[in-house]
């Protein structure tokens, strides 16, 4: 068949026919013999289609990083960027330069492991706006994922350590409705169309303090057992970055405002996926991960 | 802090439901976690009024009475109560009620007459121990009225979660201030019913006491009364409701007087039984060493001298703001009593109930700081409480050391920054309504306000928390949710941050499952101890991630799991013993763990291969690109359960390993990779530059090779690369054979040569003449032969 361009116009015809005519025969003659032997590979009309397909294992990302990932793409859009920190922290980072007054109630919620006198286990994410005004001057617009610490047994809803999510946003002129838009088309973006709510807050390194509830995902604001009836489910804390804050790292606090808030993916993966318990996040089981992770 | 709907109500006027009063604190000051309706056991019970009585003709004990339960219809009820009267108005229950315990009315016969509903007793309805009649109401409500709307049993608990700066809102008085600034209504005083108990002392006037504050600076304020001859006993009803209505019990008349104010409020207070303080004198001192006492609980305990007590001449009686003692404790005998209101200082307080481990309802407020300046006020307050409801008289005057109270100062606040600040303008009166309705006193200054906060709300330190009290009393729900202009941000992406992404999709490409379990580990070599761990058994801080996988394998076998392919991207911990602040060098690692098939099964395969040691070597050779695309990445035989070092650039950066963990038996071998990401700075990759894809045809070359053990393969294919020059394209092992026709100590391994010319057609014998050279090379210098059977 090779040498056919060589050949002259008509003898190309002839020859041509020729070829196929031999080419059809053996195609025939091969279908034959292994019609005859039975064997299935290769021809699809006569295997039990029936039969499953030939699989392959399947890798995924954690729930708790899918949602992560999920709520740094909506961020995104609106021009944050990612930043990390350490979660081996000290006392001032953790505490002291987010305007923690020291043994006070406030602390309370911030039951904390200690590594030494100064260093202990970050109880929050938001050590990372410290750092990160340390380093960089405003426009700041940032996300820092990360896991922290409390010193809660392990239960069905509490854990020592889980993921938190901080975003922190300091320029001039942003201000408290720049925080309740950005999270309300976050919410929006999030869980798809639905009422949001602020209501007063503390933090104490934020000022004015709100926390962010959302329409209940299981009764749509009807009032259920999930949200105690009251048709919502708390999803973050925020607030304007107290000017303590920015005055204890050298930002002019008259000349700049910002705003940050912080979230649970864990919480928000549990009620995402309807997890009964928050240890199935942590224990790694292979059907668990099988089911859920993408 | 737990609230009653009623006793909100006698504070202020609400014309809302309970649900929306819940709406209102909850978007104004404090969120209602949840909304507990008391006594809905009693929601079918109605006020009846009996019209008729007769007594049953089949019974001497039963009367049948005409029963008015409202919509215009008498019922026909027989009852067997001594004191059923016509004309008076009785608890009734129709047919289809459900009475407290379950029981459901229906209509019955007694006796051959109709009975169409129950007139209740106390004790039917859960409301005491009187059976003897049925419950007789003082009330002139229309019959048909539902019973909890006129009779004080009923009433709904808020549960409110106070935040911590918000120590004026742990009491009803502070909550009703708020009800009544977001309604527009009036904060009052309650008014409590006439006094019930109007004895005279009736011991002869107690000696004076002497009250000596030495710790001042553990009790900033110690004001106290004392009232002689009183009569504990139990509560009247309206004290005992409102006290059991925030789930606490009620006790006597004084000590729920003192509950009463606490939870009224927000000012602990405590009560000692005057007869049982000995000396003539009450010390507040600090604690010595070692001292006891038996709290009010029963426990005996040991204090220090960080804590302050309330003392007599003898010993301590209480913990000062904590907890009191039992050996002052006011009881049934007790006829004289001191009343104690204070201020203690909120670290001693806070630290004293931690080391005790005992947090009581009064601790929490003294924690939280309560107002010095209402404290005389309120004792006076209280002891007219208690001469009302216990009897007895006020002795003396009160007693009250104080210091100089914290001056009240005007704090600065520009209406131009709240606007900043805020983001919309909020009008200078809006601003100046707002405040003042939670008594903060304004006054203006050119432009600017002058904001002086009340005593109670020492949080309010400076403009921006005045600005937060602006922006909760305007409502948050009122400001816009527009996005408006933004500046994107001048920080790059963390490097780290893009590294993990691309090493956790190069995992997930390879099959593997991402897992994020804790970090605590039993112990390690380098680990980290936490200082003060949940557990012992997790007491320190992992210095690999591949320890944390192989706990999770174990898991997954003991649920019969077999087939594990995880990974993980998180810090590991290593002590650092140069940090001066005791830091530990954290770092972020990726790790993959594998054991058991390679594959799915299928039913053309059933039995898939195992992952074995090449899958992780090559997991680690991909993982590694992945995480730095331009570093030359080799894997160096290692020793023992170490299979290979990995390195890039030259710089070790992780391992390959042989896992041993707690397995059953029909667990296959594990494999671990684990890579410090953080081993080399931030590559950043580079595009890959386009190289013309060969238009010429390759020759392939395949050679069997006898090559002893000791000679490793990569050896050999340093030597076939060096003979074989610049046209040699791949060189790659497709086959390893040991057995007959190999000699023993040696195995045979089978190399395919791709030869390929950029720009012409090879020949034939120039390969068989660079063939030649490779043998005799490989011959020369490792002594290797080809096989020849």
């Amino acid at each position: 068949m090779k040498q056919l361009p060589g050949l002259a116009a008509e003898e190309r015809k002839a020859a041509g026919a020729a070829v196929n005519r031999v080419k059809a025969a053996i195609e025939q003659a091969l279908a034959e013999k292994t019609a005859a032997t039975g064997s299935s590979d290769g021809d699809a009309s006569r295997a039990d289609l029936t039969m499953p397909a030939r699989r392959r294992w399947k890798g995924g990302r954690h729930p708790v990083t899918v949602v992560i990932e999920e709520i740094e793409d909506i961020f995104r859009e609106l021009g944050f960027t990612i930043a990390l920190g350490p979660e081996a922290e000290t006392e001032w980072y953790n505490f002291g330069a987010l305007n923690f007054p020291s043994d006070h109630p406030a602390m309370d919620a911030h039951d904390t492991l200690y590594l030494s006198d100064e260093v202990l286990l970050r109880t929050h994410t938001s050590p990372v706006q410290v750092r990160t005004l340390q380093t960089y001057a405003p426009p700041i617009r940032i996300l820092a994922p990360g896991n922290v610490y409390r010193r809660d047994f392990f239960d069905a809803s509490h854990a020592p350590m889980f993921a938190q999510l901080e975003g922190f946003s300091v320029d001039e002129g942003i201000s408290f409705v720049d925080l309740k838009a950005t999270l309300t088309h976050f919410a929006n973006k999030f869980f798809g169309k639905t009422r949001t709510r602020f209501r007063p807050s503390f933090f104490p390194f934020t000022e004015p303090s709100a926390e962010m509830d959302v329409e209940c995902r299981l009764c749509h604001g009807a009032g259920c057992a999930a949200c105690k009836n009251t048709g919502w489910m708390e999803i973050l804390g925020s607030g304007m970055v107290h000017p303590n804050v920015l005055t204890e790292v050298g930002v002019d606090a008259e000349k700049y405002t910002g705003w940050a808030f912080g979230m649970g993916p864990g919480r928000i993966a549990m009620l995402r996926y309807g997890l009964p318990d928050i240890r199935l996040l942590y224990d790694s089981d292979m059907r668990f991960l099988e089911q859920l992770a993408q | 802090m737990n609230a009653s709907f009623k006793w909100l109500q006698d504070f202020v006027d609400i014309d809302l439901s309970p649900l929306e009063l819940r709406d209102v604190l909850t978007m104004r000051c404090a969120t209602v976690d949840d909304v507990v309706v008391l006594r809905k056991d009693l929601s079918d019970i109605v006020v009846a009024r009996v019209v008729e009585v007769e007594r049953h003709p089949n019974s001497d004990h039963l009367w049948v009475t005409k029963v008015d339960a409202g919509a215009g219809v008498l019922h026909d009820v027989v009852c067997g109560a001594p004191n059923v009267v016509a004309g008076a108005a009785y608890p009734f229950a129709a047919v289809g009620a459900v009475l407290p315990g379950g029981l459901t009315i229906e209509k019955r016969k007694i006796r051959g007459a109709v009975s169409e509903g129950m007139l209740c007793s106390a004790r039917e309805l859960g409301l005491g121990t009187d059976h003897e009649g049925i419950l007789a109401l003082d009330t002139s409500a229309e019959p048909g009225t539902r019973f909890l709307d006129v009779m004080p049993v009923g009433d709904t608990r808020f549960e409110i979660d106070v935040l911590p700066n918000r120590a004026d809102l742990l009491s009803h008085e502070g909550l009703a201030r708020e009800i009544a600034a977001a309604t527009g209504k009036q904060l009052h005083r309650p008014q409590h019913p006439p006094a019930v108990l109007t004895r005279a002392a009736k011991s002869p006037v107690p000696p004076a006491v002497e009250v000596i504050v030495e710790d001042t600076e553990g009790a900033p304020r110690y004001v106290t009364a004392i009232i002689a001859g009183v009569t504990v006993g139990p509560s009247p009803e309206w004290l005992a409701a409102r006290v059991e209505a925030i789930g606490s019990r009620s006790i006597s008349n004084v000590v729920d007087v003192t509950n009463y104010m606490l939870h009224g409020f927000g000012q602990p207070m405590h009560a000692f039984d005057l007869s049982r303080i000995k000396g003539g004198k009450v010390i507040v001192r600090r604690a010595r060493n070692g001292e006891r006492i038996v709290t009010l609980d029963g426990v005996d305990r040991t204090l220090d001298d960080t804590m302050t007590v309330i003392a007599d001449a003898e010993s301590a009686q209480a913990i000062a703001g904590v907890i009191g003692g039992k050996g002052s404790e006011v009881d049934e005998g007790t006829t004289d009593i001191l009343l104690e209101a204070a201020a203690f200082d909120p670290r001693r307080i806070r630290a004293t109930r931690r080391k005790l481990g005992v947090s009581t309802d009064a601790s929490y407020r003294f924690e939280r700081g309560v107002d010095e300046a209402s404290i005389p006020d309120l004792l006076d307050y209280a002891v007219e409480l208690i001469t009302r409801v216990a009897g007895g008289a006020r002795v003396g005057e009160p007693t009250d050391a104080h210091r100089p109270l914290p001056p009240a100062s005007a704090i600065r606040l520009r209406p131009s920054r709240v606007a900043r600040v805020l983001g919309e303008e909020i009008s200078i009166p809006d601003i100046e309504r707002h405040l003042t309705s939670i008594e903060f006193v304004v006054s203006r200054d050119g432009a600017e306000l002058l904001v002086t906060p009340p005593s109670f709300r020492r949080d309010t330190t400076g403009e921006i928390e005045i600005i937060e009290e602006v922006a909760r009393l305007h409502g948050y729900e009122r400001f816009s949710s527009e996005i408006r202009p933004f500046r994107p941000g001048t920080v790059p992406d963390a490097p780290l941050e893009l590294v993990s992404r691309k090493v956790r999709a190069e995992c997930i490409a390879a099959g593997l499952l991402e897992t994020r379990p804790m970090p605590f580990v039993r112990n390690g070599p380098d680990s980290l101890r936490v200082r003060n761990p949940l557990a012992e058994d997790e007491a320190y801080l992992r210095s690999s991630l591949l320890d944390s996988l192989a706990r999770r394998a174990e898991h997954n076998f003991a649920h019969m799991q077999r087939n594990i392919r995880l990974f993980e991207i998180g810090s590991v911990f290593i002590a650092d013993r140069t940090a001066e602040t005791g830091a530990p060098d954290e770092r972020i690692h990726v790790a993959a763990l594998i054991s058991g098939d390679r594959r799915p099964p299928h039913f053309t395969e059933p039995h898939p291969p195992h992952y074995d040691q090449w899958d992780a070597k090559g997991i680690a050779e991909s993982v590694a690109a992945a995480a730095w695309p331009r570093a030359s990445i080799t894997l160096a035989p290692s020793v023992g359960e170490m299979l290979w070092i990995i390195s890039a650039d030259g710089k070790a950066v992780g391992n390959v390993s042989r896992i041993e963990v707690d397995a059953p038996v029909w667990a296959n071998p594990l494999f671990g990779v684990e890579l410090d990401l953080e081993a080399i700075a931030g590559v950043v990759s580079q595009a890959a530059r386009y190289k013309p894809v060969p238009t010429m045809p390759s020759i392939e070359v395949d050679l069997a090779l006898v090559v002893p053990d000791e000679i490793a393969s990569a050896q050999v294919a340093e030597v076939i690369r060096n003979a074989a020059g610049e046209l040699l394209e791949t060189l790659a092992v497709f086959d390893e054979y040991r057995g007959e026709g190999v000699p023993v100590g040696s195995r045979s391994l089978a190399w395919r040569l791709t030869f390929r010319h950029p720009e012409r057609t090879l020949r034939d014998r120039e390969i068989q003449g660079r063939t030649g050279k490779i043998l005799s090379t490989l011959e020369a210098a490792l002594g290797i032969r080809q096989r020849t059977s």
